[in-house]
């Protein structure tokens, strides 16, 4: 009854569309199943890929195809990885192997680690803010430029060694580098529970 | 992505017999960044955003400014949140006058407000309504090809000087597009009809004229460097206006904000030329002055600003106002933007604070009492975004305002305290399909936007712009309903 009616009044487009997406997606369980089961990009499940281009498509897509099809654990491929540490806003550790190159926040989603990252990258948004937890590995990064601290001015709890997840670049020397997400400031209560099914 | 991967992963759950039906008004920021909190910290929550207008992302569309394209990028985590099969998107839905709040709360257990700020702050002074006087905000609308700001054309040919009124990031906007060489603007998604008269405007120079002294400037260092990089600009900035007092001095060891603003101030004064060369455009930071009243040409159009001169007067630890001091100055312009702030509209039945402009509420929960009882609470009314802060806030300050909003929806669930509202199964998206069918009201789902989307990248793609915007109801309303 509810597509009769949605069909009437011409809903009934999107919400096929949204139907073949989540299929295509098939995400199951958070953190449960490793994301490589399913990882397809779901750019390239669209029928017209050009309806969802962000306004630096260039970018978006360089963007979405390192985070959604690197291959990570591929043994015959294994480019130098080092080891970083995320540290969630409830304390909970979650230890990632990092090739060398890659940004933290790419890092992060590959890992559905929830790190948000507003502008993909783009040095536009500061909502990637991480915390860097010891000051030797904080020293040991290139000191960030003007309009990495143009954003971070707008950081929610900043601190003084807090970086952008999207500029810290994997090297060597961040071997075993630990990042704290802020939460949210004292004025947001922070979304850490999850109520019961409704 | 992220977003995609933790959200989507929970998105074959039950949609139960009883979902929990959730309306959210506006699809700005707020509106979106709730809807993804729901969807994700609620299994059994139907989503539904509505917006006045046929294309969603609010003031992301509409406000962010065309030359910056980076900014709008969060597009691309707004769509996908629409993807989600538990979450709809009706455009063309004004609430007021589509739908009541009062029905829209019959229709659904939890209603959320995020529908912005679609109005300004007045000053309050003589000659306000003279013609040549707008609002920052008309004109924002006016460049971003928001369907109710075209027919704004403002006359950029009849004087080479604009006076912008307040130093925020949106004055310096606004500043940067008037000055920004449009050579550089015509690459972006600017309304063609702005680019058309920007290239025939003859304003060379703009004064931003703010109450308050260059440590307390609202802007931040982003939009600062920008406008003071503007090639071929002769900056002017007074070096007595720079002098700070002591109280000065400690905003500024605390602030990080603010000392990075004032250093690019301090070095912008004193950098570059001390004249500027014929021609050339000029940029005139202005302190300490705060309008007195508009000046009429004698033809009911505005001739310059009568200000003020004003001393800073401390209120509190660091907080410092502006006190006039008696002694006037008058600048000549030929049209005037008001930057001083946008204000929320009330609709009927909504508590309202008139004097912040906002509806009361605690935690996001809307509040009965405008003074703000904490006590009395609208059962399964709550506000996000500018409407519930006030209309200051980046847009990732709207994550951690919806994150405030969402936990305290979650908590009345869990403590029963939506109980009464929730034990019954609501109407929800049939519902509201119903009755705005029976009122004749042709919305325009998310696969409308689509169509507009295409139309405004292909349009773009023979302009060498990411997109041409279609400026006009008409327009909108053929392309998204074909
Ligand atoms: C000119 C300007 C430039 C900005 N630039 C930036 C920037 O570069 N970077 C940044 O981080 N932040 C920027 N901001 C701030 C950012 O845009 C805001 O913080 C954010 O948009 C506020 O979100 P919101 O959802 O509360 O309101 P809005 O984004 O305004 O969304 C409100 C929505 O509600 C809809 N609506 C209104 N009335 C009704 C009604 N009666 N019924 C149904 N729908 C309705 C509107 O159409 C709109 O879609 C800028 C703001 C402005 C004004
Ligand atoms: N790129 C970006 O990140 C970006 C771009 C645009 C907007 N935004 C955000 O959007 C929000 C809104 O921006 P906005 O510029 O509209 O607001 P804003 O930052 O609050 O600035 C308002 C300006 O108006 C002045 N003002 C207010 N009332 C006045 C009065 N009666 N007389 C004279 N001057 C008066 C203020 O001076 P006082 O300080 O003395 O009150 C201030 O200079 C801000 O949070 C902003 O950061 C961000
Ligand atoms: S993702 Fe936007 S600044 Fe890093």
């Amino acid at each position: 009854m509810l597509v009769s009616r949605l069909s009437r009044i011409g809903v009934q487009t999107v919400k096929q569309l949204a139907r073949g997406m989540c299929t295509s997606l098939c995400r199951t369980g958070f953190l449960q199943t490793p994301y490589s089961q399913c990882r397809q990009p779901w750019f390239e499940l669209h029928t017209d890929p050009k309806a969802f281009q962000g306004t630096l498509f260039q970018k978006h897509y360089l963007f979405s195809s390192t985070a959604s099809g690197s291959d990570i654990g591929d043994g015959s491929e294994r480019k130098e990885m080092i080891s970083v540490t995320f540290v969630d806003k409830d304390g909970e550790e979650k230890h990632i192997k990092v090739p060398i190159g890659m940004s933290m926040l790419e890092a992060a989603h590959e890992h559905d680690i929830e790190l948000e990252g507003a502008c993909e990258g783009s040095l536009a948004c500061s909502t990637c803010h991480v915390i860097v937890m010891d000051v030797e590995c904080y020293n040991k990064l290139e000191d960030p430029t003007d309009e990495e601290n143009d954003m971070l001015d707008l950081a929610f709890g900043l601190t003084e060694t807090s970086r952008l997840g999207c500029q810290v670049i994997a090297k060597p020397e961040l071997d075993g580098i630990r990042l704290a997400i802020p939460a949210a400031t004292r004025n947001f209560a922070v979304d850490g529970y999850v109520p019961k099914p409704h | 992505m992220y977003p995609a991967r933790t959200w989507l992963s929970r998105s074959f759950s039950n949609i139960s017999s009883h979902p929990l039906r959730v309306c959210v008004v506006g699809s700005g920021p707020a509106g979106f960044y709730t809807a993804e909190k729901m969807l994700k910290a609620h299994q059994g929550a139907e989503v539904d955003i509505i917006d006045r207008l046929l294309t969603p992302f609010g003031l992301v569309r509409s406000g962010v400014a065309p030359d910056h394209p980076e900014t709008k990028i969060v597009i691309n985590q707004f769509t996908r949140v629409v993807q989600h099969e538990r979450c709809s998107f009706f455009g063309n839905v004004t609430l007021g006058s589509s739908i009541s709040l009062a029905e829209l709360r019959e229709l659904y257990h939890v209603v959320v407000l995020a529908y912005g700020a679609e109005s300004d702050r007045d000053l309050g002074i003589p000659g306000e309504d003279l013609s040549g006087i707008h609002s920052a905000r008309e004109f924002v609308w006016w460049y971003n090809g928001h369907p109710d700001g075209k027919n704004l054309n403002p006359d950029l040919k009849s004087t080479d000087t604009a006076i912008i009124l307040g130093q925020g990031n949106v004055a310096l906007d606004v500043a940067r597009i008037l000055l920004r060489p449009t050579t550089e603007l015509a690459t972006t998604d600017i309304a063609s009809h702005a680019l058309a008269a920007l290239n025939q405007s003859s304003i060379r120079k703009v004064y931003l004229v703010g109450r308050r002294g260059p440590v307390q400037a609202a802007c931040t260092a982003k939009e600062l460097r920008e406008v003071l990089g503007i090639k071929d600009l002769y900056i002017h900035i007074k070096e007595v206006d720079l002098l700070k007092s002591s109280e000065d001095e400690e905003v500024l060891k605390n602030n990080r904000i603010q000392r990075r603003v004032y250093e690019l101030l301090s070095k912008a004064a004193t950098s570059g030329n001390s004249h500027s060369s014929s021609g050339q455009g000029e940029l005139h930071f202005v302190f300490f002055r705060k309008p007195a009243c508009f000046l009429d040409s004698g033809t009911g159009h505005v001739a310059g600003v009568h200000f003020e001169k004003t001393v800073l007067k401390g209120v509190g630890p660091g907080k410092q106002v502006a006190v006039g001091t008696g002694k006037f100055e008058d600048l000549d312009c030929g049209m005037v933007l008001k930057s001083i702030g946008y204000k929320s509209v009330p609709v009927d039945g909504l508590p309202f604070d008139h004097q912040k402009g906002v509806v009361p509420n605690a935690s996001g929960r809307v509040l009965t009492d405008a003074l703000g009882d904490q006590t009395l609470l609208e059962k399964g009314l709550y506000v996000c975004g500018w409407l519930k802060r006030g209309p200051t806030g980046i847009i990732a300050t709207n994550l951690y305002c919806a994150k405030e909003t969402v936990a305290s929806i979650s908590q009345d669930l869990e403590q029963g305290t939506l109980a009464a509202v929730t034990s019954l199964p609501k109407p929800g998206r049939e519902g509201l399909l119903q009755l705005l069918d029976d009122r004749n009201v042709r919305i325009v789902p998310f696969s409308g936007w689509e169509k507009i989307d295409s139309e405004e990248r292909r349009l773009g793609s023979l302009r060498n712009k990411p997109r041409e915007k279609l400026t006009t109801w008409e327009d909108l309303l053929k392309v998204g309903t074909e």
